[in-house]
């Protein structure tokens, strides 16, 4: 009898896997969604010294944090969408943990959104992806790869008096994904939507169809640039909260070295 | 005629800075009827009901009748220069530093003949305009002034050490998302502030007019969210060594009761109007308060913006009242923590301003601009409480004449 993971530990400690961090920092100064103001909004993190080897523990330091469940790199559950309020299961308390570890894909929309703010992935940019890569494969995650995560300050939201612009999907493109069955959809962006999505019939398309299918949601990744088309492996699970509608986390990918044949290196 | 104040100099890094000293401290529990009229600039001296005596300085009984029947009224500022002392030599350490001083007898047209500070403008015979303020040890005192205003008069020394005036001092505005901050900007530097620093929170969210504020001569738009610890220690490891005044405008106002509201927009406010002042007080009030006695542009206050309603609550701000009511009493310790350094807190208490958060209630509300105003003024009279706009006004003696009667009025139960 052999291990499985004995490959995967082996590949692990000569390289030929690597590790990519897909997570921004928890920083109180990062960007977090911005809704009109008389809604409630998304707590910003917060971080407050409880002691730092001092009179209030002499031998520790340590920090009380704060913030929402959608703060920095998070994860969305179904139930964080009225469309998904009775899907069962939907808190991220009551996920199923095989579903935060597995394949991933990722559609590269970054020339695009270089051009264009308010760039859309469309079923076409799908079908054309698939044409290159083959068909997206039933229960893998797709992530929209803009290259928004290397933004900062004022340009990562982007807010305009008419509200925010930045890239994301179309409603037919997420009707296209939910035709593969796909796990979930994840975006460099604040949200899986884009910023003018609140215009689309349905409005926020990515979190009203994904989420009343069931499907689940990153947002606020990072280094997607470093991720294959195909063939990596995502880690994205999120604190187990009861009944909790998502949670900041740790993302990483499991990526086959490029170097092994030495053409990318 | 007052030498007028030049900017000073920058510091002699080799000379070691003056640690504050304040005057005499004790005094009788009469006496601080002087302290509570000087603290919102009033006039006040003890009348007998009895016999109509009007008297200074306080005690316990008439001095005329020996009735204990003794009220403070409003009275009469006027009255003339009997006589005039140069002090050259004083024990005492804070005058000590700051000789010479002049002090003088004046008779007041109300009755009493007093012993006071005298402005440099006023001479024997002169007749003037008595002020009470409070001195650096926060008891009431009296200057007289010129009874009209003389050029520059403000900058006269002895005046100054009574006063928190903005000339020549760099002054920090927490939040430039107030309304309030553009105006501000505007009078401070009309009084002569040498620099404005204006903090600016969540630069990331963009704000329509920052560019234009930052762009103005003397001020710099620095980062600055009252409600992250680490914003605030930065900014003061960074300017709290040159932050004379610092005028809080951060604030979050919501509308709404406390049945009908859940806690998330109450804790916000709470973040903001109460834990917000405790940690800008605790970055920078340890170094304001060492730099008092630190010359022309000594640190001098410490300043508040609160709704009236820290006094009685608003129903229709419910959580909102609470938030002020929090910070009122926080500013009351801090008063209390301030003290033997000298440095002024402030509260500029405003009734319902003219913005987004107010927008569907009916007039009187406070313009920007008026607050603003009200807020220089304090600083330049040497206040603790101010009031500003008709509301505030009218609330605050609705509250000194009974508080159970404006809190049912304040219900709609009149």
């Amino acid at each position: 009898m052999t291990n499985p993971l004995d490959g995967l530990a082996a590949a692990l400690a000569d390289g030929s896997v690597e590790i990519v961090d897909l997570t921004h920092t928890l920083d109180p100064d990062f960007p977090v969604i911005v809704l009109p103001p008389e809604f409630g909004q998304c707590a910003r993190f917060r971080m407050e010294e409880v002691s730092a080897y001092d009179g209030r523990g002499p031998a520790w330091k340590w920090h009380n944090i704060s913030m929402n469940e959608h703060t920095g790199t998070h994860f969305d559950a179904p139930i964080h969408w009225v469309s998904g309020r009775d899907v069962a299961n939907g808190a991220v308390d009551e996920i199923d943990p095989s579903v935060f570890v597995g394949p991933v894909v990722v559609i590269d929309c970054s020339e695009g959104a270089a051009r264009n703010d308010d760039f859309e992935l469309t079923p076409e940019i799908i079908v054309a992806w698939e044409a290159e890569h083959g068909s997206i494969p039933a229960d893998s995650w797709v992530l929209m790869r803009t290259d928004w995560s290397k933004r900062r300050g004022a340009d990562y939201l982007n807010m305009a008096d008419d509200g925010p612009h930045s890239p994301g999907p179309t409603p037919a493109a997420i009707e296209k994904l939910l035709a593969r069955n796909i796990r979930g959809f994840g975006t460099e962006t604040v949200g899986t939507d884009a910023g003018q999505g609140a215009h689309y019939v349905p409005p926020y398309p990515a979190h009203y169809l994904l989420h009343g299918a069931g499907k689940y949601g990153l947002q606020c990744l990072s280094n997607l640039d470093r991720l294959p088309p195909t063939g990596a492996m995502l880690i994205a699970p999120p604190l187990k909260i009861k009944g909790g509608t998502g949670s900041p986390l740790r993302v990483l990918a499991l990526v086959p070295a490029r170097t092994g044949s030495g053409e990318n290196a | 005629m007052t030498d007028k104040l030049l900017p000073p100099k920058k510091k002699n890094p080799q000379l070691r800075q003056m640690v504050p000293t304040l005057p005499p401290q004790m005094r009788s529990r009469a006496a601080l009827g002087l302290t509570s009229a000087a603290a919102r600039g009033a006039f006040m001296l003890q009348h007998c009901e009895e016999c109509g005596a009007v008297q200074y300085p306080p005690r316990d009984a008439c001095g005329s009748c020996l009735s204990v029947d003794l009220a403070w009224r409003e009275t009469a500022r006027d009255g003339t220069v009997i006589a005039e002392t140069r002090i050259h030599a004083s024990p005492d350490p804070y005058y000590r530093e700051r000789l010479p001083w002049r002090s003088g007898l004046v008779r007041l047209s109300a009755g009493p003949t007093v012993l006071c500070h005298l402005h440099g403008d006023v001479k024997r015979g002169d007749p003037i305009r008595m002020d009470l303020k409070l001195d650096k040890a926060g008891q009431g005192v009296m200057i007289a002034l010129p009874q009209e205003r003389s050029p520059d008069m403000e900058d006269d020394p002895q005046l100054r050490e009574l006063t928190a005036h903005p000339k020549h001092r760099r002054v920090l505005i927490t939040d430039i998302r107030s309304p309030v901050a553009q105006p501000l900007i505007e009078a401070l530097l009309k009084a002569g502030a040498a620099q404005v620093f204006v903090g600016e929170s969540e630069s990331w969210r963009r704000g329509s007019d920052h560019a234009a504020i930052a762009a103005l001569d003397k001020v710099s738009v620095l980062p600055l969210d009252v409600s992250d610890p680490s914003s605030v220690k930065k900014l003061a490891a960074e300017i709290g060594g040159k932050t004379d005044i610092l005028i809080n405008t951060a604030r979050h106002v919501r509308p709404g009761g406390v049945l009908g509201s859940d806690t998330v927009f109450a804790r916000e406010e709470f973040e903001i109007n109460a834990l917000g002042l405790m940690r800008l007080a605790q970055a920078f009030g340890p170094g304001m308060a060492s730099r008092t006695a630190d010359g022309v542009n000594s640190a001098v206050a410490f300043v508040n913006v609160l709704s009236v309603h820290a006094l009685s609550a608003d129903p229709h701000y419910g959580a909102f009242s609470a938030s002020q009511a929090a910070a009122l009493s926080i500013s009351q310790t801090l008063r209390a923590e301030f003290a033997s350094s000298g440095l002024r807190m402030i509260n500029v208490f405003t009734g319902p301003t003219d913005d987004e958060w107010h927008q569907p209630l009916p007039p009187p509300k406070v313009a920007p601009k008026a607050l603003a105003k009200s807020i220089v003024e304090g600083l330049c009279e040497g206040l603790e409480d101010v009031f500003c706009g008709d509301v505030a006004r009218d609330l605050e003696e609705r509250w000194r004449r009974d508080p159970k009667v404006l809190e049912r009025e304040l219900a709609g139960g009149g």
